[in-house]
């Protein structure tokens, strides 16, 4: 009799076994969109700045063939490096900033953001006449500017020289290049997002889907560590477009700001023009109680 | 080792024969044993769909957005990283004070510092955007930012404390299994680190949160006491009613000093965890101005968003009141209320060290911004499935820690003639 109550038993436990590894297979299945776009070669990938020169020319081909293939798109992708005795800085006349919002447009497009969630770097925000007060102020309106009793005051990533969201990333994922940018390496970040609940300016996104992007729109002139089509999972951040401004370029929000608002260069160039605006110019930046030094400074004009 | 020298194989062998027994043993069990783990894994594997809905998809699904970056998973992280903590205020009663009613008991705080801290980690990777980059956070491999990340001390403090609960644990199940008394050379140490880890481990998540400068509500330095002083309500909660269960199912002779011995520990700090509530209110509300804002929106809305105020009064109104019944001696005598009180407070920490710490921390936004966040249907889903997946690890493992200390778990060459074979023989 209890041989077989124990027989009968073991072959429930069997029965419960393969039921439940039935289960399992058939809960964890969705899965498979996921592993089925990922390789082997990208999985194993090195660090950025551990890449040997011809590692990257490898990543950077597969990533190129991967936008063929995912996205439609024939793009380039650039390693610009930074150069030495260069230091970038911005600076942003709140004086005759009207609040277009052209600076998000023109990013909108350079940075290949995600059309769906209409992702842009710089947000603009509209300030209440008399006071500095971000609660006072607004960045979702929709009307005719400039508005009556409003001054305009557009924030991006602050690039600061002591950023906080650097400190947090548990990975070496982010970190500021000799010349001042704050890059992320996409294919190192994890998705934690500790670095978004550190960052105090709101300067990083995260790439909650896959991005949208119909082939007609994607912008060629891509750059790793910049403006190349992220991933899925992973955060992302204004680079100052650093596949333009190491090239000599201004970055597409100062290109496309039509009041000339917008002032950017080498701090290490005394003849430049950011140079003049810092030292003739009463600055300030945001939250400077943080102790992050930003790279982006402020003025008023008038 | 020793075993040879008795005659029986080594642990090679005995430690194999331990782990088909105890796989034997933790699906062995009543209907009602059946029933609950059934039960538990139809929740288990729904948060398992749903959570590879969520990889394949991306985090869209959740209710998270760039403003509020950590939801739910986040808030039971931090949640159980306390319950995980809480399990020390068995530990110490039994090994600093001697307390011999805690000792016999203790097993269950370390399992359940197993049970929670495999919940907390479930919980950190089901928030990660790429699962398939976690080698990346390997010291050696890839490029752990330790010293200057918080969260690579977490991950280092959180996976230590597995480790030393799970040695800890597993080497008394395992000397029981051999029907020998384990050595206190062999463990105490470790259960003295253990002491000091636990304190450690909440300390470090704490300071993950209260080291950004740029969230106010986080930035606040009682932020690591208050963790403590919470864990050690919602632990000892969590285990006297488990210790209760396992009385009613005849498990384990549970002594009753052992659990008095908790509800004393309880009536300290479910007072401390609301009065540090009231030093941090008092800050936020006296000083008023942006400082008061987070707490402004927790409490009382603001801007015509009150997603967090229904919550959070919730957990104020659950604490005092287990507080109150803790505390009135007549009440507390009644063993329902009692445990409702238990109940009560261990929810209302639940809500204030999850949703009620972090969300404020994103709302308003560091630009002062207000996008509220509710978390979504597939977040709710996870979350049930790591909570059912949990309680599983720690109802198998309570009953293989007390059916190696009945006997019922010993090796066959030492067990005593069990009911089985009796029935057999006739």
């Amino acid at each position: 009799m209890a041989e077989q109550g124990t027989t009968r038993r073991r072959a429930l436990k069997a029965l419960g076994v393969t039921l439940g590894a039935g289960a399992f297979a058939g809960a964890i299945s969705p899965i498979a969109t996921f592993t089925e776009g990922l390789t082997l070669d990208e999985v194993l990938q090195k660090h950025y700045r551990e890449l040997s020169a011809d590692e990257l020319a490898r990543v950077i081909a597969r990533l190129e063939a991967e936008t063929r293939a995912r996205y439609g798109a024939e793009v380039t992708i650039a390693d610009d490096r930074p150069t030495e005795g260069v230091q970038l800085a911005y600076a942003l006349n709140l004086s005759v900033c009207i609040g277009c919002r052209r600076c998000a447009e023109a990013c909108f497009v350079e940075n290949n953001h995600d059309r769906r969630t209409h992702n842009a770097y710089p947000r603009v925000f509209e300030m209440e006449q008399g006071t500095m007060d971000m609660a006072e102020a607004d960045v979702t309106y929709r009307h005719a500017v400039p508005a009556e009793g409003h001054f305009y005051m557009p924030v991006q990533c602050q690039q600061c020289a002591n950023p906080p969201c650097v400190k947090a990333c548990p990975t070496r994922a982010t970190w500021q290049e000799p010349d001042g940018i704050v890059v992320i390496d996409y294919n190192w970040c994890i998705g934690c997002r500790y670095c978004q609940a550190a960052c105090p300016y709101h300067g990083r996104r995260f790439n909650w889907q896959r991005p949208e992007l119909a082939a007609d729109e994607v912008n060629p002139d891509q750059g790793y560590l910049s403006n190349r089509i992220r991933p899925q999972g992973v955060v992302e951040k204004c680079t100052f477009c650093l596949h333009r401004v190491r090239r000599g370029r201004h970055p597409a929000c100062l290109e496309a700001c039509p009041t000339g608002a917008r002032v950017f260069g080498n701090v290490l160039d005394e003849r430049s023009e950011i140079r003049w605006v810092l030292e003739q110019k009463r600055i300030f930046v945001l939250k400077e109680e943080l102790g992050t030094h930003p790279r982006f400074f402020y003025y008023f004009d008038q | 080792m020793t075993t040879e020298s008795r005659g029986t194989p080594g642990h090679h062998v005995t430690f194999a024969r331990f782990l088909w027994r105890a796989a034997g043993n933790a699906t062995d069990g009543s209907w009602l044993f059946y029933a609950w783990m059934f039960g538990l894994t139809a929740v288990a594997l729904v948060g398992l769909n749903a959570w590879a809905r969520q990889m394949a998809g991306g985090m869209a699904v959740t209710g998270m957005s760039d403003h509020v970056s950590w939801g739910l998973y986040v808030a039971n992280f931090t949640f159980l990283v306390g319950l995980a903590a809480g399990g020390v205020m068995m530990v110490i009663p039994a090994y600093l004070y001697r307390d011999r009613e805690m000792h016999e008991v203790v097993i269950i705080g370390e399992l359940l510092a197993v049970a929670a801290i495999v919940m907390a980690l479930l919980f950190v990777n089901v928030d990660i955007g790429r699962l398939d980059r976690m080698w990346h956070l390997a010291p050696g491999l890839g490029q752990l930012n330790w010293p200057m990340s918080m969260l690579t001390w977490d991950i280092l403090v959180l996976s230590t404390y597995l480790l030393l609960s799970l040695y800890i644990s597993g080497y008394l199940i395992y000397m029981r299994f051999l029907g020998r008394e384990p050595n206190p050379r062999h463990y105490v140490p470790f259960v003295l680190v253990s002491i000091v880890w636990a304190i450690s481990i909440h300390t470090v998540t704490a300071f993950l949160y209260c080291g950004i400068g740029g969230r106010t509500f986080w930035n606040s330095a009682l932020m690591a006491p208050r963790f403590l002083a919470s864990a050690f309500v919602a632990g000892p909660a969590f285990v006297v009613l488990s210790l209760q269960v396992v009385r009613r199912l005849e498990l384990f002779d549970v002594p009753e000093a052992a659990i008095e011995t908790l509800l004393k520990i309880m009536r300290v700090t479910v007072v401390v965890n609301l009065f540090l509530l009231f030093c941090e209110l008092f800050t936020h509300f006296y000083t008023g101005g942006h400082h008061s804002e987070a707490v402004s929106y927790l409490f009382f809305g603001a801007h015509g968003h009150s997603e967090l105020v229904p919550w959070i009064w919730t957990a104020v109104a659950l604490n005092t009141a287990a507080a109150a019944v803790l505390l009135g001696r007549p009440l507390a005598d009644n063993r329902v209320l009692l445990n409702a009180a238990l109940v009560a407070t261990f929810v209302g920490i639940w809500i204030e060290k999850g949703m009620g710490l972090i969300i404020p921390g994103f709302v308003p936004s560091t630009l002062a911004e207000i996008v509220p966040y509710t978390p979504s249907l597939p977040e709710w889903k996870i979350t049930a499935g790591i909570w059912a997946f949990g309680l599983m690890i720690f109802t198998v493992a309570v009953k293989l820690a007390l059916h190696s200390m009945s006997g019922e778990l010993r090796l066959a060459e030492l067990a005593p003639k069990p009911d089985a074979d009796t029935k057999e023989a006739a």
